[in-house]
């Protein structure tokens, strides 16, 4: 790792050149993450060793792995009607409940003596994301080179990328917010109510909303309806 | 004259074509509804597997009093037995040139006590034509021979395990090939009575296992008092609706008390094949189980599961279900895989009210209306013969042939999974592993398709082994020359660098 940090050091000088070699030092740092997740969230956030540009980055790959995943992963181990599956729909049931869960714990956590801002929650889960693109895309290929009867290595290698993700996540956390782990669990626990909470709101925005836009639309009409 | 004869031969062409036409015309009317299920449990319509042949009817049957809810039918050879339930009599028809006619009206055997019928619900026949009648009202069992003369009758258990204070209402049985006689008697739900051939009672078998969740279970135990709990109703097993059986001597039960949510983890098992002890050893291979309907239509009239009513067993192990639901026929293979499905409910040509029994005589399907008192006889059409005879020709092991007739399926009904199945089997015996991964692919058969899979990687591997062997040379050295060019260019710079030091 000795290389990442010295390429860190030089991206502190400024510049474009700097600012890519940064983005680079910051993706691989991504890998330092995974084998070292308490020092590697810690340095992630507090240090600023990663970059929202690389966990932009990890959440896109993420999405393109799993959709990869469900398109071509020989037949033998996977069951998805193909037919049916809409990609962006997909995407979209990933992303939305990410996005509301970092957002239900960043807006929990401030209330709580939580470190971390909304960025970096939003980079340690990204961050988290990464076991799940590096086992998951060699597992694809793999998939077209082994038969029904050897499906044990392939399931046990893709519940290990899940586990390993969600432990990242619940370190990344932890030492983002710089909670214990038992406050860590409970807020994660809280974290999923406060999502339900949001989700709701949300529900009940559009339905308001779609009742006042049904309003004005109406009276358009019987406007419209009178005058001529 | 040229033109002449060229109108004459127009108007030849033309008059041979008519009548081809018409009759091409005629066949294309689907008297009923058919079709088979995709791997995803969407609905794949099919060609007709079953054609109405016949309705018969108390006035096309020539009976004085009309028949009055029949319940049950039973098929020995070419001899139709009814059971006429309402009118207390059993009607013996015998089928000759495809016309159904009546042989004779069985409402008294002589010698019994009392010698006629009450609510005769079903029938049996043994192979010298002894006759078992389960006289529900009688509270018997009656067996008569050919010549109606009473011979013995199966009465109420005398044993502890019966529940003496139960009126015994036999309304269901069969025999097996030495004379058993097993009983499935309203109320009684501890499984099939059982006797053997001299009458003697001998004890239950297949017992509907009960089925209760663990909270049900904490709740009444804990939870309830005394006087709550004698109140509530009991965890009790439920009865069979119908039995049947085979060849082999296994009888196949169907059951209709089951909840929807049981039916999702086949813990509901609809129809069992029961063995001696009583053990269900259906096989079940596809991805669905055989519950009959997979699409609920919601809001319809017939929302819900099937209720199977009955159920026959071909030979090679293909048996048809009857469903009450829908008024609809269920056909699966001895592997559990669906082959079809037609009927449904109405009061049109192959279409039920109250489906209540079914029987086969050779091929064909006959289905009895509880309500309409009518027996619809099904015959198979070509796509429901070649379906059998494929069927047929792999479980006697004439594989080549077996992929013949799944490709003349195939023509008829290009979404027919079992047929992609037949014929990747065969390929892979042929070892043309390339294309039977192509079939299993097709009908999403993992299992086969990995076994094919091994075999063509073998080979590929085989093949190229020279290949092989290089890219793995190459993995392992280029790496290590790598490593050598960039250690000698560090050892050069170092040397540069002293240099200039110095």
């Amino acid at each position: 790792m000795n290389a990442a940090k010295s390429l860190g050091n030089v991206s502190a000088q400024g510049g474009s050149r700097q600012g890519w070699s940064r983005y680079k030092a910051s993706l691989r740092y991504g890998l330092y993450v995974i084998f070292h997740p308490f020092d590697g969230f810690w340095d992630l956030v507090h240090e600023g060793r990663g970059s929202l540009l690389a966990a932009h980055t990890f959440l896109f790959l993420f999405l393109l792995t799993y959709v990869l995943r469900l398109m071509i992963t020989n037949f033998q181990f996977i069951t998805a009607p193909l037919q049916y599956i809409n990609i962006y729909e997909q995407c979209g049931s990933l992303l939305l409940p990410f996005l509301i869960l970092c957002l239900s714990n960043w807006a929990l956590s401030t209330l709580f003596d939580g470190k971390g801002r909304f960025k970096d929650i939003y980079m340690a889960m990204c961050y988290a994301l990464v076991p799940y693109i590096l086992i998951q895309l060699p597992l694809i290929l793999i998939s077209h080179v082994i038969s029904f009867d050897e499906a044990a290595y392939y399931s046990v290698l893709a519940s290990v990328s899940v586990i390993w993700c969600v432990f990242l996540a619940f370190v990344g956390l932890m030492q983002v917010h710089d909670y214990s782990p038992g406050k860590t669990f409970l807020f994660l626990i809280i974290t999923v109510f406060g999502a339900l909470v949001i989700l709701f709101l949300l529900l009940v925005f559009f339905s308001l909303l779609s009742d006042a836009i049904g309003f004005f639309v109406s009276l358009y009409r019987e406007i419209a309806f009178r005058l001529y | 004259m040229k033109k002449l004869t060229r109108l004459l031969a127009m108007l030849l062409a033309v008059s041979l074509l008519l009548p081809l036409g018409l009759a091409l015309a005629d066949d294309g009317v689907s008297s009923t509804y058919t079709y088979n299920y995709d791997y995803w449990g969407g609905l794949r319509e099919s060609p007709d597997a079953y054609r109405v042949d016949q309705v018969l009817y108390s006035a096309t049957l020539g009976l004085e009093t009309a028949m009055r809810r029949p319940q049950s039918l039973y098929v020995k050879d070419d001899d139709l037995y009814i059971c006429d339930t309402g009118n207390n009599r059993i009607l013996q028809l015998k089928r000759e040139n495809n016309t159904f006619s009546l042989v004779r009206v069985i409402d008294e055997i002589k010698g019994a006590q009392p010698a006629t019928l009450n609510t005769p619900s079903d029938v049996s026949v043994d192979p010298e034509g002894n006759l078992y009648i389960a006289d529900t009202n009688n509270n018997r069992v009656i067996k008569a021979d050919k010549d109606l003369n009473y011979l013995q009758s199966f009465l109420k258990p005398n044993d502890s395990t019966f529940d003496q204070s139960l009126n015994y209402l036999p309304s269901k049985l069969v025999t097996d090939s030495v004379g058993r006689v097993f009983v499935l008697a309203t109320n009684v739900n501890k499984g099939l009575i059982k006797y053997e051939a001299d009458g003697t009672f001998t004890g239950f078998i297949g017992a509907n296992t009960v089925k209760y969740n663990m909270w049900d279970y904490i709740w009444k135990t804990f939870f309830t008092t005394k006087e709550q709990r004698a109140q509530q109703a009991s965890f009790v097993p439920t009865e069979y609706e119908n039995i049947y059986i085979d060849s082999e001597g296994f009888i196949y039960a169907t059951n209709i008390v089951f909840s929807e949510y049981d039916l999702l983890y086949d813990n509901a098992k609809p129809i069992r094949r029961l063995n001696a002890i009583g053990n269900d050893i259906l096989i079940k291979n596809d991805r669905y189980p055989p519950i009959g309907e997979l699409v609920w239509v919601e809001g319809s009239q017939d929302y819900g599961p099937s209720k199977f009513k009955d159920i026959t067993v071909l030979d090679n192990n293909i048996y048809i279900a009857f469903d009450r639901t829908r008024g609809r026929v269920f056909g699966y293979d001895s592997q559990g895989i669906m082959l079809w499905a037609f009927g449904t409910k109405g009061n049109s040509e192959g279409a039920f009210l109250s489906a209540v029994s079914i029987e086969h005589m050779g091929r064909d399907l006959l289905c009895l209306d509880e309500n309409e008192a009518s027996i619809t006889v099904f015959t198979p059409t070509e796509y429901g013969n070649l379906i059998y005879q494929a069927n047929d020709e792999y479980l006697r092991g004439d594989y080549d042939g077996s992929a013949e007739t799944w490709r003349q399926v195939l023509k008829l009904n290009a979404n027919y999974n079992s047929a992609f199945i037949g014929i990747g089997r065969t390929l892979m015996r042929q070892e043309q592993y390339e294309e039977a991964m192509d079939y299993f692919k097709m009908s999403h058969d993992r299992e086969n398709y990995g076994r094919a899979y091994r075999y063509y990687r073998k080979e590929l591997v085989e093949k190229n082994i020279g290949w092989v062997v290089a890219a793995l040379a190459c993995l392992l050295i280029v790496p290590l020359v790598i490593r050598k060019v960039k250690k000698t260019k560090a050892e050069v710079e170092a040397y540069e660098r002293s240099k200039i030091a110095r």
